[in-house]
């Protein structure tokens, strides 16, 4: 593939430049949302987050303190105080609104004989040759430059005034019992699909295959009444149920896959020296079968953990059931246009996700190939 | 106190959960091994019963919660569908010919059909293609996971994450959304993206196909790898240039794998809810099966419309599971 120098580098740089963009395309929408999440509600409004790190310029129009409070220095009456609360530095500034940036800091504006100036910390000092009087203070023009400026304001919200944190603690009752349910019945039914004689094995191997791609929709209004009848409607016990039952084909699936490869003749001598089924399966195929649980494991938790269907079907709207995605598609509704808001509930809710991804991608993706026949 | 309640019953009913699971398989294995000991006068028949019984006994909580969570359903849904609105009384094909007739239902099948076609192939191709240059860079296992990254991402997050993109402020106002932002840069207007008619479907199929390319990225590289090396050795010594060892012999060759990720999107394009749900409720003409199957039974509470809704979704899924199973069935 090397054959031409020339050609091997360009095509190495195409490579290299076509990965680099599909990759900043495909992370651009997150870290627009992430920086967003640190930024206050009025700089969110005020200018895209890809300006957040750059020093922003702004106009204000402060009024000075009031005549009235004037002392005297000299033979002046001078008012001192800040333009704007610390840190910010002045570019310009100006008294009249037609020209708001007419004097560089510094300078000595002259007012009808009233001597103003704002420093580049934004200090103003007015003096007046005369005791002036009045309560409405001088109108002042002020440009300012802000340097970048984050906050994690918004994360105190959401976590303790906006009911995420319960929410999170609401997603973790759910996800923690519907993750280790499914595995512990399925490894069973896989164990027995892959390596006992029975009659109808075949068969109900079709069946785990047909069931895998049934969509969640059908299974929706008849659960929901038979929950209802039974008194589990709205109840932790319910969704710990319906996630078991939707989890399941695919924990087969995998599961069976996975231990019907493991090497015949370990399980057979095992059976030579005596053992039954199930100390096998206990001593020697759920060891060696780690990996495939590990798959499902983190398969289902994801799952469940970013599921907002069969939450919002079996789980309540309440403080108690509400979990994160329901919260974020409430927060959606009624808080539309409030993205600190939104940007931190977010990222609140991805945060967990996220971590388990990064940290056991390995087995996700073995997962992954081992059992690309659903979509989940 | 009040707080950790939940908490401390899920840890408790985990704990039952699973003591539970573990204590049914050992007793009910302990119980078969009393009821035929391996030793006796009749070891030999007694071995051969308790084999014919313990398969069962490992399948029976399996078998049980698949009947109850999803055969039972489907047979349920079938029967509902031709039931009125509670499911109280036989309406024949009413709720079907409602839905032949009704708007949001044709318009729901037409965006369905887009969404069908359009996400499947262009998650097939982007992910064929991030599959084929992550493969050749040095820091390729990066760029692997920051495109796989936005499976872990829920579909109400990703909503989250793209109604920021497609912010819309009015012309004139600082653009906060990105998109918007460059159209007002390149000195077009603004536009609000997901309130216009057809296309706004589009700007919702554009989030599916940024979650559902790495998946596909996943799958294609590992089958990309597999090809035998002779092949393109082959291509490249007749003079192939690298575009045309890629379309014309590597492709090719993973035909059957990029069959398997796009049936496998196509069956979660099928159910697809989140999304819709969250970006316009299924206004604007954007509505698409699943929703308004949600909505039927929410808003509509109409049980009987709802399962007709919900059939077509199952009818729609029924030959990928037909060549599922048969594909199984093949190889072994």
């Amino acid at each position: 593939m090397d054959g031409m120098a020339g050609t091997s580098s360009r095509v190495t740089w195409a490579v290299n430049l076509s990965a680099f963009i599909l990759v900043v395309l495909w992370v651009l929408p997150t870290v627009g949302l992430l920086i967003s999440s640190f930024r206050d509600r009025d700089q969110i409004s005020a200018s895209g987050w890809w300006t957040a790190l750059s020093a922003s310029e702004q106009n204000i129009q402060i009024r000075a303190a009031a005549p009235d409070e004037a002392q005297p220095e000299g033979s002046l009456w001078v008012i001192e105080g800040e333009v704007a609360e610390g840190g910010r530095e002045v570019t310009a500034f100006g008294v009249n609104s037609r020209r708001p940036v007419e004097f560089a800091p510094g300078e000595v504006a002259d007012r009808n004989g009233v001597a103003v100036t704002v420093t580049d910390t934004g200090a103003y000092r007015i003096a007046y040759p005369e005791k002036p009087e009045g309560s409405r203070g001088l109108r002042l023009f002020v440009t300012t430059v802000e340097p970048p400026r984050f906050t994690l304001e918004n994360y105190e919200t959401v976590l303790f005034s906006e009911g995420i944190g319960r929410s999170f603690l609401n997603t973790f009752t759910v996800t923690i019992p519907a993750t280790v349910i499914p595995i512990l019945i399925a490894a069973f039914a896989a164990y027995a699909l892959a390596w006992m004689e029975f009659p109808g094995r075949a068969l109900l191997i079709a069946v785990v295959v047909g069931l895998l791609v049934v969509p969640l929709q059908m299974a929706l209004i008849p659960l929901l009444k038979l929950h209802n009848s039974i008194g589990i409607g709205k109840a932790y016990f319910g969704i710990w149920m319906a996630h078991t039952g939707f989890g399941l084909p695919l924990a087969i699936y995998l599961l069976r896959n996975y231990i019907a490869g493991l090497p015949k003749e370990v399980i057979e001598s095992a059976r030579v020296d005596g053992a039954t089924d199930f100390d096998i399966f206990r001593r020697i195929v759920l060891p060696l079968s780690f990996p495939a649980l590990a798959s499902f494991a983190i398969f289902q938790f994801l799952w469940v953990w970013n599921d907002l269907l069969i939450a919002t079907v079996f789980l309540g709207n309440n403080e108690d059931q509400l979990v994160m995605t329901g919260r974020l598609r409430e927060l959606l509704g009624s808080r539309g246009g409030d993205w600190e808001i939104l940007a931190a509930s977010a990222f609140v809710s991805i945060a967990v996700p996220i971590l388990v991804f990064f940290s056991m991608q390995r087995y996700l993706v073995r997962g992954l190939l081992a059992g690309s026949v659903k979509g989940g | 106190m009040a707080t950790f309640q939940p908490l401390f019953w899920a840890l408790f009913t985990m704990v039952v959960g699973v003591f539970g699971c573990v204590a049914y398989f050992w007793v009910s294995n302990m119980l078969l091994d009393r009821a035929f000991p391996a030793r006796g006068a009749q070891a030999g028949r007694n071995i051969l019963r308790a084999n014919a019984i313990r398969p069962w006994l490992f399948l029976f909580p399996a078998i049980a919660i698949l009947g109850v969570y999803l055969i039972y359903p489907v047979i349920n849904s079938a029967w509902l569908s031709l039931h009125g609105s509670r499911g109280q009384e036989f309406v024949g094909l009413d709720n079907w010919r409602w839905m032949v007739g009704d708007d949001k239902f044709l318009e729901s099948m037409v965006n369905n059909l887009l969404w069908l076609f359009v996400v499947p192939a262009l998650a097939t191709l982007f992910g064929l293609i991030a599959a084929a240059v992550t493969d050749r860079i040095r820091w390729g296992n990066l760029a692997k996971s920051l495109i796989f990254m936005p499976m872990a991402i829920s579909f109400i997050g990703a909503s989250v994450i793209w109604k920021f993109v497609y912010d819309y402020r009015g012309e004139g106002q600082e653009q906060i959304g990105i998109l918007n932002a460059i159209v007002v840069g390149l000195g077009g207007e603004p536009q609000a993206w997901i309130t216009i008619p057809f296309w706004n479907s589009f700007f919702l199929m554009l989030i599916l196909v940024w979650i559902q390319t790495g998946f596909a990225m996943v799958i294609l590289s590992a089958a990309l790898r597999g090809i035998p090396e002779e092949t393109i050795e082959a291509a490249v010594l007749d003079g192939a240039t690298p575009l045309q060892v890629f379309w014309k012999i590597k492709v090719p060759q993973i035909w059957g794998t990029i069959a398997v990720v796009w049936t496998t999107i196509t069956i979660l394009v099928l159910k697809v809810f989140d999304i819709v749900l969250a970006m316009t409720n299924g206004q604007w003409g954007s509505q698409v099966l699943a929703n308004l199957m949600f909505d039927w039974m929410f808003r509509g509470a109409d049980f009987g419309r709802a399962s007709a809704v919900a059939m077509v979704i199952m009818l729609l899924v029924t030959p990928i599971m037909i060549w599922n199973i048969r594909n199984a069935r093949a190889e072994g």
